[in-house]
């Protein structure tokens, strides 16, 4: 059931409706039987993998909580009696409470560990199997041999990947004391399945979702509105611009050996929109619905077109995911034994700056190792997942040489400057990115290398732009969109857009623009014949 | 607090760290900072920081990573 399907836009009202209709206790109730049902509609095989993971961290959490309440129990009586005299100092000193203590850590530890390799396991039997045979099969070709391993037949279960992610980061917080652990089952259930964020995530931490998602919310005709104007939105950007420049980016893609050079810089330019219109529609459409039944989701996009390098701009896309890798890959990567260790060898041996960079980059390499993987099981992600490594690493390195030249230039407010900031973001991340747009590495670098090799800038003047499924009409409502998306995200650099309108305009006037806007979904959303509706591009992860 | 104050500046030298309370939220250490600074903290306090104590309100000013190392010290 795609999110642009009349089916789901059906679902999505049968259910506001009824959450609103039906008694305080079967709200949340509610919500999981219409996630599972959304569920169902993406294959109803699918449904045994979310409940696996759902079933292996909710014991895990259960246990790891059960036992921190026994063990901080058992620890007051130590000290009880270590008070009264009852018992040998041995027995229930401090020395022997700070044993017991790490003891029962250890435990909750590899109760921790095993929830998150079972549910790991299961994303990466599903997601990894295949890449890794293709892997082996290569490795068998190097060495002559001709024997090949055959692939296995598994689908990838949609939203697979944030689920899990979500499930895990449940397990390592209640390992971590943040929250406590759902004892209700199916209250977790929900949490681990809510649809709108199924799909494409945001990724939730359950400290931030639970509360709002199982409080029964009354009727709020301004909730319901300001939801309903965030899907359309949504709606806006996925169904008129993404899906519309699909149609050009694929002709583009799909034959390198005539579209070089300038036409790699349009890939570029491109892929880049479709892809920005495409997730934060998306992501619209999440937080929108999920508002429409009063549910605060966190934000997942903060303008990421107007970053300054591309370290923010990491901070600022798919925030939900770069935190995720900061909380539960980066920190305890950096801060474990071992690197803390190694920090201090290479301090001693390779000198103080080498020695503190050092944990820091190999735990950076780690993450966007991992980045790339999640994306995708190809080398085009990893190679994409280590290129962002490379940028960001160059740009760190060369930090001090940045701070000389601000000190003999003075670019405090400068708009050029911000500009230039801004423009070398855009190009550097638009150029990463084809390597999710061409076939396989090699093609990737030789198509990039291309633009710098065949200056055909002047073909673009003879038609050529019409060739690629689009027609001239698309191009005015694909500039038109832009040049509304650019406006619409400065307004919002200083507040919500939605707040602004609705101090600003009386309730008319906001509707007639959201009407208007859906007018434009209807009459120039890229339907076109034999529609067949884009499926969303982080769908896939 | 004099020794985590110098460790501060070194990493961030134009910061008012007496006054600065919104060192992580305000983007001003960032996860990089963060890491030099444990690994100054383990050499200069000898306490371990865990992954489970990197939460911002932990970081967020010069008196909260100094009550950070103090439950730390305490606890060892």
């Amino acid at each position: 059931m795609l999110f642009t399907s009349y089916k789901f836009i059906g679902f999505v009202i049968l259910l506001v409706a009824l959450y609103y209709v039906l008694p305080k206790k079967a709200k949340w109730p509610l919500l999981l039987l219409g996630s599972y049902v959304f569920y169902y509609f993406a294959g109803w095989k699918f449904l045994f993998y979310i409940a696996a993971v759902t079933v292996i961290t909710y014991v895990a959490g259960l246990l790891i909580s059960r036992n921190k309440v026994r063990a901080d129990a058992r620890f007051a009586e130590l000290k009880a009696l270590e008070k009264s005299g009852s018992a040998s100092p041995e027995e229930v000193g401090k020395e022997a409470r700070k044993r017991y203590k790490e003891a029962q850590k250890k435990k909750r530890r590899l109760i921790m560990t095993i929830g998150i390799v079972l549910a790991l396991g299961i994303l990466a039997v599903v997601k990894y199997t295949n890449f890794t045979i293709h892997n082996i099969n290569g490795i068998l070709s190097v060495f002559g041999s001709t024997k090949r391993l055959g692939f296995l037949e598994i689908a990838l279960p949609m939203g697979i990947s944030f689920y899990t992610f979500q499930a895990v980061s449940y397990v390592i917080d209640v390992y971590r004391d943040r929250h406590e652990a759902q004892k209700n089952f199916f209250k977790y259930a929900l949490f681990v399945s809510f649809f709108p964020q199924l799909v494409q995530g945001p990724i939730s931490r359950y400290g931030d979702l639970s509360k709002e998602l199982f409080t029964p919310h009354k009727f709020s005709g301004r909730v319901l509105e300001r939801g309903l104007q965030r899907v359309i939105w949504g709606y806006f950007k996925k169904v008129v611009i993404a899906d519309r420049i699909l149609t050009a980016v694929n002709a583009l893609i799909a034959a390198p050996a005539t579209y070089k050079g300038v036409y790699v810089f349009l890939v570029m330019m491109f892929y880049a929109l479709e892809l920005y219109a495409d997730f934060t529609g998306g992501i619209d459409i999440t937080i929108g619905i999920a508002e429409m039944l009063g549910i605060p989701v966190k934000e997942n996009f903060e303008r990421p077109f107007f970053s300054k390098n591309i370290a923010e701009y990491w901070r600022r896309w798919h925030i939900t995911m770069g935190t995720w890798f900061t909380d539960y890959i980066f920190y305890p990567i950096s801060v474990s034994g071992p690197m803390l260790k190694l920090s201090k060898w290479s301090r001693k041996h390779l000198g103080e700056k080498v020695g503190k960079r050092l944990p820091v980059y190999l735990a950076s390499f780690i993450v966007w190792f991992t980045t790339g993987i999640w994306h995708g099981a190809s080398w085009n992600f990893i190679v994409w997942g280590l290129g962002n490594f490379v940028v960001i690493m160059i740009s760190q390195e060369l930090e001090p040489l940045y701070r000389k030249f601000h000190k003999k230039v003075n670019t405090d407010g400068s708009t050029a400057y911000k500009t230039f900031q801004v423009g070398r973001t855009v190009l550097l991340m638009s150029a990463l990115r084809l390597f999710d747009c061409y076939r396989d590495v090699p093609l990737t670098f030789k198509m990039f290398g291309t633009m710098f090799t065949t200056w055909n800038w002047k073909t673009l003047g003879s038609g050529t732009l019409m060739h690629l499924g689009l027609v001239r009409s698309d191009y005015v409502i694909l500039g038109l969109g832009t040049i509304l998306l650019i406006v619409v995200s400065m307004i919002g650099r200083s507040g919500s857009v939605r707040d602004k309108m609705e101090k600003k305009m009386p309730l008319v006037a906001r509707w007639g623009i959201f009407t208007l806007l859906v007018l434009i979904i209807l009459v120039f959303g890229a339907y076109g014949q034999g529609y067949d509706a884009a499926q969303f591009i982080y769908n896939q992860f | 607090m004099d020794e985590l104050i110098d460790i501060l500046k070194e990493i961030h030298p134009d910061v008012d760290y007496a006054t600065a309370t919104n060192l992580v939220d305000g983007k001003i250490l960032d996860s990089f900072d963060i890491i030099s600074l444990v690994s100054e903290i383990a050499d200069k306090f000898d306490v371990v920081v865990s992954a489970e104590h990197m939460i911002p309100e932990n970081f967020n000013s010069a008196q909260a990573i100094w009550d950070l190392i103090q439950k730390l010290e305490d606890e060892e």
